[in-house]
């Protein structure tokens, strides 16, 4: 079994014990990170506390023994190759999947041992950016925006529309309210998504890989807004994303996750200063080093000699 | 050896899809308090499931009507008992046709939508997202298309057989030249209200029921890609044409079997 202290980039790590995952997995709701947890700091700050988080999907492991700390009121950033898990990460965070070993808490609630009504009022508090935009298709930008609102409130349709009209005016999409999500491009919907987002004042936002599909323009009115939410809301973000120079400007955190590990994590600074090679390679983004471009594969020449 | 594996396994797979979808059923209705309570979600289901499937079944109604016309016309006349033609379209439709084709084509029109609809927002995430946003998605777009299923199903029976009737009437009455009071009298003298009526309007919920929730499920239950969800539609109007002739005999034997 690999526990968190195989990690050696985990400096605290080692204190917890091969076979937490175990305990963890019992702690009542209302538990809360240990104080020799990795992140320094107290654990009032930590608002998400994945503990030696292991997922499988069939034999394919995509998390071993995982741990991270995403503090309150940052902008924390998981970034990584494509199809390491950062989607399937976020998933365990919200609930929609169960971790094979370990645990995840918010706000001191372990999230699968919830029952569904307690996820359901802790979901209420968390918003999620989904890498598709996932609108609902058949009703119109507004009533888009406007969904998560009518479900949960009681609020009277003239608050309904001022409250919408708000979120679209700080996407930028105000004037785009009476569209059908066929009519928008991808770019659009995913802000649309954003709005809708952030309509319920949720504590805490995960955003996945927010500036794909943004043009220049977009994309730096997407960074400051992520920003100007995260600190005039006191919000809590996690975004994930492979844009190293926007994440990098926005980040006060990141974890870099590759091959189901953490592989490094910091402060950008403290990032862009790391000797380790995987690091470099990831933020400068070279070809060549210790991460492969390729998803595991036979021999290439092999490949190509068979199909004769 | 490999024939038993693979025989073993379909036969768990069938079985463990048999239980995931009686328990989507109890959550299904486990939603329907909230539904009652948002009338608005049901009636519009109740529209594009109901009201939308109309002209296909009042079309329908008409022209089977019609054959039943003719066809019980050419039989009853060698017995000199043209006079019965009303009792036999009557009964033919309000017992069996009425709610069976209703139902295939429910099926066919609506049900398949239905699967299309909920297989498609499963693929693009809308129903992750509204789990995201705390909503949860099977008592919030389900439930409403279930009931909506359920509700107008015996309506749809009832105006196929509604329209079935006055097509045998103007096949009968109108070309063949039966007895316009004939016709009628031997209808309401020989139709029975509890055997023939409420037999059909219990048939027509069960079908109601069957082929919404086989609907609903394949559509929940497909796997979130075009083909996926393709395959799912094709399951749906297949699993609830074979329910729906399968029920209609358990129901018949049921209800007629001791007449
Ligand atoms: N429904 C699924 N069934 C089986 N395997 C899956 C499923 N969804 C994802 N995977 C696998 O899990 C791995 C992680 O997927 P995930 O979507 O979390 O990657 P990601 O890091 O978000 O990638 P990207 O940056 O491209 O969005 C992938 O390698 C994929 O093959
Ligand atoms: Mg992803």
């Amino acid at each position: 079994m690999v526990t968190a202290s195989d990690n050696a980039l985990f400096g605290a790590a080692q204190d917890i014990p091969a076979g937490a995952s175990l305990a963890y997995n019992r702690v009542p709701s209302g538990w809360t990170a240990p104080n020799d947890s990795p992140a320094p700091g107290n654990s009032d700050e930590v608002l998400v506390a994945v503990r030696n988080l292991s997922f499988a999907r069939g034999e394919r492991h995509i998390f071993d023994g995982i741990d991270m700390d995403i503090r309150r009121g940052k902008i924390t950033a998981i970034m990584g190759p494509s199809g390491t898990g950062k989607t399937t990460l976020l998933r365990l965070i919200g609930g929609q999947l169960r971790p094979t070993a370990g645990s995840v808490a918010v706000d001191g609630q372990v999230v699968h041992t919830l029952r569904l009504g307690e996820l359901y009022e802790l979901r209420k508090r968390m918003g999620m950016l989904f890498q598709s935009g996932a609108l609902l298709t058949d009703i119109d930008v507004f009533e888009n925006v406007a969904f998560p609102l009518r479900e949960h409130t009681r609020l009277p349709e003239s608050m309904i529309r001022t409250l919408v009209l708000m979120k679209l005016q700080a996407v930028g999409l105000r004037g785009a309210s009476r569209l059908m999500p066929s009519e928008l491009s991808g770019g659009m919907a995913r802000r649309v998504a954003l709005a809708r987002a952030i309509a319920l004042d949720p504590m805490m936002i995960m955003y996945d890989e927010p500036f794909t599909g943004q043009d220049p323009i977009s994309m730096g009115v997407l960074v400051q807004l992520i920003r100007q939410l995260n600190d005039a809301l006191g919000l809590t973000s996690i975004v994930v994303s492979h844009d190293v120079h926007e994440t990098a400007a926005i980040a006060d955190y990141i974890y870099l996750v590759s091959a189901g590990r953490v592989v490094g994590q910091g402060t950008p600074a403290e990032l862009a200063d790391s000797d380790s090679a995987w690091v470099r390679q990831f933020m400068q983004g070279l070809p060549d080093g210790p991460v492969a471009f390729h998803y595991p594969a036979a021999d290439y020449a092999q490949d190509l000699l068979k199909a004769r | 050896m490999n024939v038993f594996i693979r025989l073993g396994e379909t036969t768990l797979a069938m079985l463990q899809k048999l239980g995931r979808s009686h328990l989507f059923l109890l959550h299904v209705l486990s939603g329907v308090p909230g539904i009652l309570l948002r009338p608005r979600l049901l009636s519009a289901q109740v529209f594009s499931l109901g009201v939308l499937s109309i002209l296909i079944i009042a079309v329908s109604g008409l022209f089977v009507g019609m054959v039943l016309g003719l066809q019980g016309f050419n039989v009853l006349s060698d017995f000199g008992a043209e006079e019965s033609l009303g009792v036999m379209v009557a009964a033919s439709l309000v017992r069996e046709l009425g709610p069976v084709v209703t139902a295939l084509l429910f099926a066919g029109r609506a049900g398949s939508a239905l699967t299309a609809e909920i297989g498609l927002m499963k693929a693009t995430e809308q129903l992750s997202g509204m789990e995201m946003m705390a909503v949860d998605p099977i008592k919030r777009i389900v439930t409403p298309r279930f009931l909506g299923g359920l509700i107008a199903m015996p309506l749809l029976a009832a105006l196929f057989s509604m329209v079935g009737v006055m097509g045998g009437f103007f096949v009968g009455v109108g070309l063949l030249g039966v007895d316009d009071g004939a016709f009628w009298t031997a209808m309401h003298t020989h139709i029975d209200f509890w055997d023939d009526i409420i037999n059909g309007v219990i048939k027509s919920l069960v079908f109601g029921v069957v082929v919404t929730w086989i609907a609903v499920f394949e559509g929940y239950d497909a796997l979130p890609t075009s083909e996926g969800v393709g395959r799912a539609t094709t399951r749906s109007v297949v699993f609830s044409a074979f329910a729906v002739l399968g029920c209609d005999f358990v129901l018949t034997a049921l209800m007629f079997g001791d007449a």
